[in-house]
């Protein structure tokens, strides 16, 4: 089989430019720990409470340290379930000091969720009998939109939050 | 010896008569297509209105009915009736059809129909409102799920009568090569098949005994992987037909010759290699399945980039060739010597190009870390808009300005022809700004398959809003494009001059250098699909069900059941 000069040129160049893109991410995934949140920790989720993290107290912000934070989060159609505050209202609205580190923690009660803090990369899919959990940095002050993002029913569009990051 | 040789060739790129019961098979399966194209075209109206915030369903329609229906109708129905009623056409035109073939191919017919009725049905009531994904555990009627299972076994028949034509033509013609374009269907009715393996899987012993209440519980990890495993070599099933008129039918109406035949089947052969083992693309952000093996399918993802890069070069290759032939001189002046205002090329190459932004933005999905930045965002909506709806789209409409009228046995009139061209063009507006907001949206963070909320307020929601209004404009101006459509298909069907349009078939250059025989050995092909597919799935597959928490009991009331 016949491969035009011109041809050769174009795929060693496409394809080159290919490996050393692949080597970028494995590098990225590998050595400095990008990976995708995976971690394949399960959970009962017709009683989420049998995990400590999950139990209806611990729900929402807590503070571990200076600068570093969990946040749990338990889904259901159509709710996070961020926990209440001291005079006992819903929380819907969280804030944490710029540059802190935090933990984020997710499960579903029922179906499928997503939990996106919308314009950032905490972006995971949350599924029944799974923990999602991603630990990041965040620098960036404002107020970030918490969405879901897979669909979970009529009341999709009505899943939210709010995430301050302050100075 | 010279003349032997000369004859063969002729013998080989011998076009078959199309008789008129062949016609009316073909012809069955492409008006469901446009019947689809007007139905899901509304549909896809409508949601850009409810999305600019300035108009609600009336009469209690919900938001994800709507969604489901044109998700369903365009992604399943359109383009699998299309490409199987042109699958059928190009076979006929180069191997034949035998009289029980064509039997057979009307039971397919039929089966889908029954399918796809049983299907909208559950739909319309608004017993299925699931998405065209279905995930578990969201749980629809049990008719939406055999609908869809009769679909996928229709489409397994015609596919198989594809095979049985080439056997046929084999027999009948020993040792020589298949047809370029009998060889291209017969491997995309091969990916289809191996492919739909994974849907059919999770529907027959899965979401049917799930649905009905033989099984209390669902594996939904495992659902959604097979679900998976399907989803990324479908899009490959409707890019296919669209590279065999690029490869083989847009040198003919250019008035040039196929670059290479042997590269052709090459890069139909990688495709079928690699597009089903990388479902995992699909489920980087799920918390269930190991990183590593994620990674392995992301590296199984990229290798389609080989042959589309062979196909960008052979396309532009015939396009230069052929305008320096026809006098164009100069690095650039063959590009004006291409005939711009014949839609047959025009559509279809406005596809080309509309594939470079989004072959460029699958990439970014398919990187491992930067998909969690625009993961279920609408960026992806934007992103399929332009390989699907226009690369895909724009040839489909491209092959029929030509196809139906030769059905049909009519012909493509100057004054359709300039229909047809303001069609793409209007298309092309429509899906720049409608395509173009949505990855801008995305990109902030708005999410994709939600109705219009305002989240509470917020800086980012109003950015959000500014753009689905952008949206809602681009999708008005898609929807004349689609009316336009539909006109101009039943003007080609029924009202157009009667006459010959010719079925354009590109042979090779005269020297050109005879094809491997080896390209039809069909068993290494499946072979080496088959071990790709093994050693991607099965460790993590084994891991998905070893490690599986509890089942999922089905939910009715998250859809309005």
């Amino acid at each position: 089989m016949h491969l035009h000069k011109y041809e050769k040129i174009w795929l060693t160049f496409g394809i080159g430019a290919l490996v050393i893109f692949l080597i970028v991410l494995g590098y990225g995934a590998f050595y400095k720990g990008t990976h995708p949140q995976s971690h394949g920790v399960t959970i009962d989720q017709n009683n989420i409470e049998s995990n400590e993290a999950f139990k209806p107290e611990n729900l929402g912000l807590t503070k571990v340290d200076d600068d570093k934070y969990i946040i749990n989060i338990a889904a259901s159609a159509f709710n996070y379930d961020l926990g209440k505050d001291e005079e006992g209202n819903v929380v819907k609205h969280i804030r944490i000091p710029k540059g802190s580190k935090v933990l984020f923690q997710a499960t579903s009660k029922d179906v499928i969720h997503g939990f996106n803090v919308a314009g950032t990369n905490v972006n995971m899919m949350v599924e029944p009998g799974y923990i999602s959990s991603l630990e990041v940095a965040m620098n960036k002050p404002g107020t970030y939109t918490i969405v879901c993002n897979e669909y979970c029913g009529v009341g999709h569009h009505l899943m939210y939050a709010t995430l301050e990051v302050y100075e | 010896m010279e003349l032997a040789k000369k004859m063969k060739e002729t013998k080989l790129t011998q076009e078959l008569p199309i008789s008129k019961q062949e016609s009316k098979l073909y012809m069955s399966y492409i008006s469901v297509a446009f019947i689809a194209l007007l139905i899901g075209g509304l549909m896809g109206l409508l949601q850009v209105f409810v999305r600019s915030g300035k108009f609600t369903l009336p009469f209690g329609i919900d938001y994800y009915q709507v969604l489901t229906v044109h998700g369903v109708i365009l992604g399943l129905v359109l383009t699998t009736y299309f490409i199987i009623g042109f699958h059928f056409s190009l076979m006929g035109k180069t191997v034949g059809i035998s009289l029980k073939q064509r039997r057979v191919a009307w039971v397919a017919f039929w089966i889908m129909v029954m399918g796809t009725i049983m299907t909208a049905t559950t739909i319309l009531l608004g017993e299925a409102s699931v998405l065209y994904t279905f995930y578990a555990p969201l749980r629809a009627h049990p008719a939406f799920y055999i609908g869809l299972a009769l679909v996928i076994i229709g489409s397994w028949i015609a596919g198989f009568v594809n095979w049985s034509q080439l056997a046929v033509w084999k027999k009948a013609h020993r040792g020589e090569k298949s047809p370029l374009l009998a060889f291209m269907v017969t491997i995309n009715t091969l990916l289809w098949f191996i492919a739909s393996l994974g849907v059919a899987v999770a529907v027959l012993v899965q979401f049917i005994p799930w649905s009905l209440g033989y099984a209390e519980t669902i594996n939904v990890l495992l659902s959604r992987t097979l679900f998976w495993y399907f989803g990324h070599p479908l899009v490959y099933f409707w890019l296919l037909p669209a590279y065999m008129a690029w490869y083989a039918i847009i040198p003919k109406i250019i008035g040039g010759k196929i670059f290479s035949d042997s590269l052709a089947r090459l890069s139909f052969v990688l495709f079928l290699f690699f597009s089903i083992p990388v479902g995992f693309h699909h489920q980087l952000t799920e918390p269930g399945i190991d990183s590593t093996w994620k990674f392995i399918q992301v590296v199984l993802t990229f290798m389609v980039i080989i042959p589309s890069l062979m196909t960008a070069f052979s396309l532009f290759a015939t396009f230069e060739t052929t305008g320096r032939r026809k006098g164009g001189k100069g690095l650039f002046g063959w590009f004006k010597k291409l005939p711009w205002k014949d839609v047959r090329f025009l559509a279809p190459f406005i596809g080309m190009l509309a594939f470079i932004p989004g072959g460029a933005g699958g990439i970014i999905n398919a990187s491992h870390q930067m998909n969690a930045v625009v993961h279920n965002t609408i960026w992806v909506t934007g992103h399929f808009h332009l390989t699907v709806a226009t690369t895909v789209m724009l040839t489909f409409f491209g092959i029929s300005y030509w196809l139906i009228p030769h059905l049909r046995g009519r012909k493509l009139t100057p004054k359709l022809n300039r229909l047809g061209i303001i069609q793409a063009i209007i298309w092309t507006v429509g899906m720049a700004i409608m395509s173009g907001a949505m990855h801008i949206e995305g990109l902030l963070g708005g999410p994709r398959r939600s109705s219009f909320s305002e989240y509470g307020g917020g800086e980012q929601v109003h950015a959000w809003i500014g753009y689905q209004m952008a949206q809602a404009i681009g999708g008005t101006i898609l929807f004349i494009g689609i009316i336009l459509m539909v006109f101009i298909f039943i003007k080609l069907t029924f009202f157009a001059p009667k006459g010959e349009e010719d079925f354009p078939i590109a042979s090779e250059e005269e020297d050109a250098e005879p094809t491997p025989p080896w390209f039809e050995n069909w068993k290494l092909w499946i072979g080496i699909t088959v071990v790709l597919i093994l050693a991607a799935y099965s460790v993590p597959v084994m891991d998905i069900i070893q490690h599986s928490p509890v089942g999922s009991a089905p939910f009715d009331w998250p859809i309005g059941r």
